[in-house]
């Protein structure tokens, strides 16, 4: 009980802390991004020649801005007027999809791939070679190829995807079957288990937290690869939606997406996190 | 024909620097339908390859096992292993575990069938009321009786053993030697099984085989059990027997399993069968050579 509430209160005291550095960090911020009068007035000349209003903001958005921003984009996310204004959420979704279809595909084709590697030494010394090569290529360096044989931008994106969260998840698989301890595997030889059965029922489940390791290494860089991508091809997605807020020079925007990356890539993290916890065995 | 037949077995390892290394050979035993058979011997002396080649687990270099009149090649639903480490699925009850055998053993039983067979041998070995529990909320102790139910479970001809009590501690295992002396007695299982303790060898076998050290290790006497068969821990020691049979088992591991030489004529195949001794009862007359027993030490010398 008394450990309990220890725990309890190093939870409060934690969160408390973090509030503390959130608001010392945001109040820094706001102090460096402070309108400084005395420089204003001697461009004002400058500027003016230049065409621009001195009051206009410039430099680094502040931290009100920041809040503004999030506002407006949260409260109307779905708006579309032209390719190059969509809100927010059409964006983040076109993100998600392009993810969501090459990761799935990924797993498709590691999983049942990373069995049978795990399982022969054989196909494993012989695939070993191919995969170390291909393992530490930046996907972004397939783009031309997959622009020049797909000619699609979004399948091309989608593609990047799979090509980079394919490896995480065959090494993973792959250790984690080969892994699976010798007595279970005996247990189901003499048991006279058959093969299938003894793939879904003994070994999945005996390398499924391994395997689940390797799909959340894979959804991270896989998050971390989308944006890249889409800055590359462009059209729609939060990666472009950076870029194109870069090209109006709204730096307010491309934080405010910097923010939504970051928060999605948790959410991602958190719900392979969670599917991991329902598949690990305590030994 | 008995049931269970071991002939010239012989496994051999390569070794690291070419060649091969000799674990043993030249092994020769019957197991009697019914029987309870103990090997005792040093570790590396071969004995958990000796049992897994009686699973078809592993495949010897030399001689054949024969059960019931077959050749061992591969491993069966006939023969029920109990592995040193419990061997559990941690990721399944202890009901599914025990399920897991019985629908490998009964594929087309229904739910309910599976069910009620698995809670009978979960009750024969008390473990009651922890049917939901994963291996990892139980003792070692219940994790070995969950592992003994397992094999059980599917009734197998016969049940191999490999040393399932070795991580207990003593007041745990006494009582799951109890458990399990009783439950062999009421199921009259024929069983192979691996030990280090001599006196659980004595409280549960009928025979005991002593193994010499590897490599090349043989089997060197058979020991038969001459206390009555409805012996138990409690009153084992009462018995002046008792004492003669132990002494003789534990002068065996302590001296002579080292220099054990005797009987190096393997490849003529004669005199085979190691000598059955009755430790206590030598004037008795019994086995092949009585009183033969006693003179491989001195004629290793």
């Amino acid at each position: 009980m008394a450990s309990g509430n220890q725990a309890g209160a190093s939870i409060w005291h934690a969160t408390l802390l973090s509030l503390l550095m959130l608001l010392v960090l945001v109040g820094i911020w706001h102090i460096a991004t402070l309108p400084k009068a005395q420089v204003q007035g001697a461009n004002d000349e400058y500027a003016q020649l230049m065409g621009k209003g001195a009051r206009k903001s410039e430099g680094f958005p502040t931290p009100a801005q920041l809040g503004e921003a999030i506002v407006r984009n949260v409260s109307d996310p779905f708006y579309d007027r032209g390719p190059n204004d969509k809100g927010i959420g059409i964006q983040l979704a076109h993100s998600l999809g392009r993810v969501g279809l090459g990761y799935l595909l990924a797993i498709l084709l590691a999983v049942p791939l990373g069995f049978l590697i795990g399982m022969s030494p054989l196909i494993y010394r012989a695939l070993d070679p191919f995969i170390q090569v291909l393992k530490p290529i930046s996907p972004l360096a397939w783009m031309p190829i997959a622009l020049y044989t797909i000619k699609d931008s979004s399948i091309s994106g989608i593609f990047v995807i799979f090509i980079c969260s394919v490896w995480p998840m065959l090494i993973n698989t792959a250790y984690g079957v080969a892994a699976v301890r010798r007595d279970w595997l005996n247990v189901a030889r003499t048991l006279e288990v058959r093969p299938l059965r003894k793939a879904f029922q003994v070994i999945l489940p005996a390398a499924a937290p391994t395997i689940l390791t390797g799909m959340r290494i894979s959804m991270g860089i896989a998050w971390l690869v989308i944006v890249a991508a889409e800055m590359l091809v462009g059209g729609t997605g939060i990666g472009y939606f950076v870029w194109n807020e870069w090209n109006n020079l709204n730096l307010t925007n491309v934080l405010f997406a910097i923010l939504v990356i970051g928060v999605m890539g948790m959410i991602l993290d958190l719900l392979i996190g969670r599917l991991q916890r329902l598949v690990t065995y305590v030994d | 024909m008995s049931f269970l037949e071991v002939q010239g077995l012989k496994r051999t390892f390569p070794a690291p620097g070419g060649g091969s290394t000799t674990v043993f050979e030249n092994i020769h035993f019957t197991i009697e339908r019914g029987e309870f058979v103990c090997i005792i011997g040093h570790s590396g002396c071969g004995k958990t390859t000796i049992l897994n080649v009686l699973a078809g687990l592993d495949e010897p270099s030399g001689g054949v096992v024969i059960m019931d009149g077959r050749e061992i090649a591969g491993p069966s639903l006939d023969r029920g292993v109990v592995f040193q480490g419990h061997a559990l699925m941690p990721w399944l009850t202890v009901m599914k575990n025990i399920a897991f055998a019985v629908k490998s053993r009964w594929p087309d039983w229904n739910k309910t069938q599976v069910q009620a067979h698995c809670q009978r041998f979960i009750d024969l070995v008390g473990l009651t009321g922890a049917e939901h529990k994963k291996p990892a909320e139980l003792s070692g102790g219940m994790k070995q009786r969950v592992g003994i139910a397992r094999a059980f479970a599917i009734e197998p001809k016969m049940l191999l053993l490999d040393e399932p009590f070795g991580a207990l501690d003593a007041l745990t295992r006494g009582t799951i030697q109890d458990e399990l002396l009783r439950i062999v007695q009421a199921t009259h299982q024929t069983v192979f099984m691996i030990t280090h303790d001599v006196d659980e060898a004595i409280l549960l076998a009928d025979k005991i085989l002593l193994m010499s050290n590897g490599p090349n290790a043989v089997i060197a006497e058979i020991v038969e059990n001459t206390l009555p068969r409805k012996r138990t821990r409690h009153s084992l020691h009462h018995d002046p027997q008792y004492y003669r049979i132990r002494n003789h088992l534990v002068d065996f591991l302590v001296t002579r399993s080292k220099h054990y030489q005797g009987r190096q004529e393997g490849t003529s195949g004669q005199a085979s069968t190691p000598p059955v001794v009755r430790p206590g009862l030598e004037d008795t007359p019994s086995g092949p050579q009585p009183a033969d027993q006693l003179q491989p030490l001195a004629a290793s010398h």
